[in-house]
C-alpha cells in the first residue's frame, strides 16, 4: 500500500530530461561554469496555506558538478562507515542517511553558513554538507581524538558550532524546542538568518514539536521545521504511526510545503523559498519525502518491514545521485568517464581519511573529566572504589 | 492557578533571625581562628580572644552565650546602609541589574511579563526591558526550555523559570541531555549559560504536586549546578552569580522564603556559587541544612542555646558541588554532624552529603551522622500531616541532645 507512490515518480522522469533551455552544446569547461540553467523539478510542490514556488529551478553547471560530487561523497562515506561498523571499529549506534543526501545538498546551496541547521541523530551527511571533514566523521565514529567532538559524543553528537551546525541529537525529536531556540536567538541579535530544524516521519508525532511550532508562529521567529519524511519510523511504517501522514499540513495556521526530498533542485527551490518566508512571515514547514535505503539504524536489517523490492525499486527510479548524473549528461555537461573519475577520487578520499582516522589515537584517561563544567569548580572525581583516580572535574 | 499563587505568596513569613548573612570580619566568633581539642571527656577551647576555658562534665551551667545567632558588628545591617528589602525583591533586583549589565540577558517563563511573575520576581522588566527580553510563554515546560536551551547554545543568556519547580519535571529531558551533556558531548564546543530557575518545597497546604524538592532529582545530572538561596543577601548573590556563570546553574527557591525581609548592601555584589555560609559558628555539633530548614534549624538554635549547647549552623548553599572545605573544617572543630533537609530521605541531598564526609572526614567523627528529612510520602493537602511531613525544631532539638550524648 505505500509502495505506489513511491515509485509514482516514474511517470513523471522523462520530462527532466528535455532540456528546458540548454546552454552551449560544447561542454568545456565544467568545473567553474556559470551559465544558468533552468531545469524542471521532478513533480511540483503540493502547499499548504501558502503560494508554491515555481516547479522551474535556476541552476549551473559548477554547481550540479559539487552536487554530484557532495552526494557521491556522502554516499561512499555512508557505505564505508557500514563496513567499519561491522568490523566493529564503529560501536553502539550508526545511523546511516544514504538515499537521503539530496536533503543535505540542496539544503546547503539555498543557504550561507550564517543560517543554522540542527538535526536529530542522522547527522553524518549534513556534518560534511556543513563543511566538516571526512577525518572528523570517521575519527569521531571510532571515538578517536581527532573527532568533531574530540571522540566524546559518537554518532549521534557532530557539531560544528563555526559553521552553525548545532548537531547531533539523540532523543528523538528534543532537537526541535532547541531549534526554535536557535531561531529565537537570530530574531534577537536582528541576525537576518534563518534556522532550519530537521526531525523525521516517526519524530512528528512528538507533543514538544507542536509546542515549540506554537511558540515560533507565536513570536514570528524564523524557525523552518524541516521532516525528513523516509516513511518509516524505525521499524514503524507512517501509516501505522500517524493517523494523518499530512505533516507538512500538521502546522494548521502554519504553511507547509511537500518537496520531493529525492531531487536535490527541488529542495534547493524549496529552502529558498522557506528561507524568504521565515524572514518575513514567521516559521513554515517542509515535508521532504524521501528514503534510506540502510535500516534504522546499523542494528537493523531494514528488510522486516518493507521489501527488497521496494528498496531496489526507489533505488532504480529515485535515487538522487543516478537523478543530478543524468541531468549532468543529458546536458551534456561532463561525461561519463569523467564522473566515473569523480566517483573513483571520492573513493581514495574516503579511503585515506579512514587510514588516517585509525591512526589518530584514542582520548587520553584526563578526558573523561574534561569539557563536564565550562568553567572548571575544581569539584574532585574519584574512581569506582571512591579512592583512587583522583581527578578534577573541569 | 494564578490566583492560588497569589495567595501563596502573602502567607507570613517564618520567624527569622534579624541577620543572616555572616559577611563581617569584625564578628565576635571566628571559627576559624579558634579550634577546640576534644574528646568526650573534657575538652579545653581557647578563644579568639584568648580566653581558655576549662569545661568539665559541668561545662552546660557554665557557659552563658549571649545571643543565639550571630551579630554582625559592624556589618552593614548594623551601620543602617543599604536598603531593606523582601527576598522576591531582591531576586528581583539581583535579575534586572544583570539584565542592564548584560544585554544577552533574556527572561522566559509562564507569566513572567505582562503579569509580573506569579511571585513578582520578574515584576516591571517587562515595561522596563520590552517583550523580547522578558518573554510570556505558553503552557509548554519542556519546548520552552528547550529553547532556552537552545538560545544558550549561541550566545544568549536565558533565565528559564518554572512558575513551581515541579513543572520542570516535564523539561527533564531538556535539562538533563541538553542543558548538563551538550557541553561534553560537542567537546567542549557549546558552553549553555543558563539559569533555570523556580520556587519548589513545602508550602504551606499545596497539595502533593505543588510541593515537590527536585533537587535530589537533578543532583545527579553531570555537568550542571545546583545553588538554594535562603537569604535576600544571598538570593540577590546567587542570582547574580548563576547569570554570569557559564556552567548551566539551577537556583531553587522556596514557596515561603519570598517573603522575609532583610537589609542589603547597596552596592553590587555577588554570592560565589560554591560557597557555604556561616550562618552561627559554634563548638558542640555541625548542623548542616540549606532552604527553609535553616530557619527550623535557627528555631530550634534558640531552644539548644537555652540547654546549654553551642550548635555551628552552615547552610550549604551549593547543593552541587558541597562545599567540602567549610563543611570539612567544621567538622574538624566539632566531630558532630546534623543534617536538617526539606528533601526525601530516599536518594535526597542529605544522603549524597552524608556520604561525602563519611568518605572524607571520617576519621574526624565522634558519632555516626544524623541526617533528618523528609518523610518518603507525597505531601498531604491537611495541615497536620503536612506538619509531619516536613522536620520541625523539635525534632530537630531531640536529635542533637541524642548527638551530643
Amino acid at each position: 500500500m505505500a509502495l505506489s507512490y513511491l515509485r509514482s515518480s516514474s511517470s513523471r522522469s522523462a520530462n527532466f530530461l528535455k532540456p528546458l533551455s540548454s546552454a552551449a552544446s560544447l561542454r568545456r569547461p565544467i568545473s567553474t561554469d556559470t551559465t544558468p540553467i533552468t531545469v524542471e523539478t521532478s513533480v511540483p510542490f503540493t502547499s499548504h496555506q501558502c503560494e508554491a514556488p515555481s516547479r522551474s529551478v535556476e541552476t549551473n553547471p559548477s554547481e550540479l558538478l559539487t552536487f554530484f560530487r557532495d552526494m557521491a561523497l556522502m554516499r561512499r562515506m555512508e557505505i564505508a562507515a557500514d563496513s567499519l561498523y561491522k568490523a566493529k571499529l564503529i560501536r553502539g549506534f550508526c545511523h546511516l542517511y544514504d538515499g537521503q543526501e539530496a536533503v543535505a545538498v540542496g539544503m546547503e546551496a539555498a543557504i550561507t553558513k550564517k543560517d543554522c541547521i540542527i538535526t536529530a541523530y542522522r547527522d553524518h551527511c549534513i556534518f560534511i554538507g556543513r563543511g566538516g571533514t571526512l577525518l572528523e566523521v570517521f575519527a569521531e565514529l571510532m571515538g578517536r581524538q581527532a573527532g568533531c567532538s574530540k571522540g566524546k559524543g559518537g554518532s549521534m553528537h557532530f557539531y560544528k558550532k563555526d559553521s552553525n551546525f548545532y548537531g547531533g541529537h539523540g532523543i528523538v525529536g528534543a532537537q526541535v524546542p532547541l531549534g526554535c531556540g536557535l531561531a529565537f536567538a537570530q530574531k534577537y541579535s536582528k541576525d537576518e538568518t534563518v534556522t532550519f530544524a530537521l526531525y523525521g516521519d516517526g519524530a512528528a508525532n512528538q507533543g514538544q514539536l507542536f509546542e515549540a511550532l506554537n511558540i515560533s508562529a507565536l513570536w514570528d521567529l524564523p524557525a523552518i521545521l524541516v521532516c525528513e519524511n523516509n516513511h518509516y519510523g524505525m521499524g514503524t511504517a507512517e501509516w501505522r504511526a500517524a493517523k494523518s501522514p499530512a505533516y507538512y499540513k500538521r502546522g494548521d495556521y502554519v504553511p507547509g510545503l511537500k518537496v520531493d526530498g529525492m531531487d536535490a533542485l527541488a529542495v534547493k527551490q524549496a529552502c529558498k523559498f522557506a528561507k524568504e518566508h521565515a524572514l518575513k512571515n514567521g516559521p513554515i514547514i517542509l515535508e521532504m519525502d524521501t528514503y534510506r535505503y540502510h535500516g534504522h539504524s546499523m542494528s537493523d536489517p531494514g528488510s522486516t518491514y518493507r521489501t527488497r523490492d521496494e528498496i531496489s525499486g526507489v533505488r532504480q527510479e529515485r535515487d538522487p545521485i543516478e537523478r543530478v548524473r543524468k541531468l549532468i549528461l543529458s546536458h551534456d555537461l561532463a561525461t561519463e568517464k569523467e564522473l566515473k573519475d569523480i566517483e573513483k577520487e571520492v573513493r581514495k578520499e574516503v579511503d585515506d581519511a579512514i587510514a588516517q582516522a585509525k591512526e589518530s589515537p584514542m582520548p587520553e584517561p584526563s578526558e573523561l573529566f574534561s569539557n563536564v563544567y565550562a568553567k572548571s569548580l575544581g569539584v574532585e572525581s574519584f574512581g569506582a572504589d571512591r579512592k583512587e583516580v583522583r581527578a578534577t572535574l573541569a | 492557578m494564578a490566583a492560588i499563587f497569589q495567595g501563596v505568596g502573602a502567607a507570613a513569613p517564618l520567624s527569622s533571625s534579624p541577620s543572616n548573612s555572616f559577611d563581617s570580619n569584625k564578628s565576635v566568633f571566628s571559627p576559624r581562628r579558634s579550634f577546640s581539642v576534644s574528646k568526650r571527656v573534657s575538652f579545653a577551647v581557647v578563644r579568639s580572644d584568648g580566653k581558655v576555658n576549662l569545661n568539665p562534665k559541668g561545662r552546660r551551667d557554665q557557659r552563658l552565650i549571649p545571643n543565639a545567632v550571630a551579630t554582625n558588628a559592624g556589618s552593614a545591617a548594623a551601620s543602617k546602609q543599604g536598603h531593606e528589602l523582601l527576598l522576591f525583591e531582591a531576586l528581583q533586583e539581583g535579575l534586572e541589574e544583570e539584565m542592564e549589565r548584560d544585554p544577552r540577558v533574556c527572561v522566559m517563563g509562564e507569566d513572567v511579563g505582562h503579569y509580573g511573575g506569579s511571585y513578582k520576581v520578574t515584576k516591571g522588566l517587562a515595561k522596563r526591558f520590552g517583550d523580547l527580553r522578558v518573554l510570556d510563554t505558553p503552557i509548554a515546560e519542556n519546548s520552552f526550555t528547550g529553547m532556552g536551551i537552545g538560545a544558550a547554545m549561541t550566545g544568549l543568556r536565558p533565565v528559564i523559570e518554572g512558575m513551581n519547580m515541579g513543572f520542570l519535571l516535564l523539561a527533564f529531558n531538556q535539562i538533563s541531555n541538553n542543558c548538563g551533556m551538550l557541553h561534553y558531548t560537542s567537546g567542549g564546543q557549546f558552553t549553555i549559560p543558563v539559569v533555570v530557575r523556580g520556587p519548589g518545597g513545602v508550602g504551606r497546604q499545596l497539595g502533593a504536586e505543588h510541593s515537590q524538592r527536585l533537587e535530589s532529582y537533578f543532583q545527579s545530572i553531570p555537568g550542571i549546578q545546583m545553588v538554594a538561596c535562603s537569604t535576600p543577601y544571598n538570593a540577590k548573590g546567587l542570582m547574580k552569580a548563576a547569570i554570569r556563570s557559564e556552567n548551566p546553574v539551577i537556583l531553587f527557591e522556596h514557596v515561603l522564603l519570598y517573603n522575609l525581609k532583610e537589609r542589603i548592601p547597596d552596592e553590587d555584589y555577588i554570592c560565589n556559587l560554591e560557597e557555604a555560609e556561616m550562618v552561627r559558628p559554634g563548638e558542640h555539633v555541625t548542623i548542616l541544612t540549606y532552604s527553609r530548614m535553616r530557619y527550623h534549624v535557627m528555631q530550634a538554635a534558640k531552644t539548644l542555646v537555652n540547654k546549654g549547647y553551642d550548635p555551628e549552623v552552615i547552610d550549604i548553599r551549593s547543593l552541587k558541588p558541597f562545599d567540602l572545605y567549610t563543611i570539612g573544617n567544621s567538622v574538624k572543630k566539632t566531630h558532630r554532624v546534623l543534617i536538617v533537609e526539606e528533601c526525601m530521605r530516599t536518594g535526597g541531598i542529605g544522603a549524597s552529603l552524608t556520604a561525602a564526609i563519611t568518605e572524607n572526614f571520617n576519621d574526624y567523627l565522634d558519632a555516626p551522622i544524623m541526617c533528618l528529612s523528609s518523610q518518603d510520602v507525597p505531601t498531604p493537602y491537611a495541615g497536620t500531616l503536612e506538619e509531619v511531613t516536613v522536620v520541625q525544631p523539635a525534632q530537630i532539638v531531640t536529635a542533637v541532645e541524642q548527638l551530643c550524648q
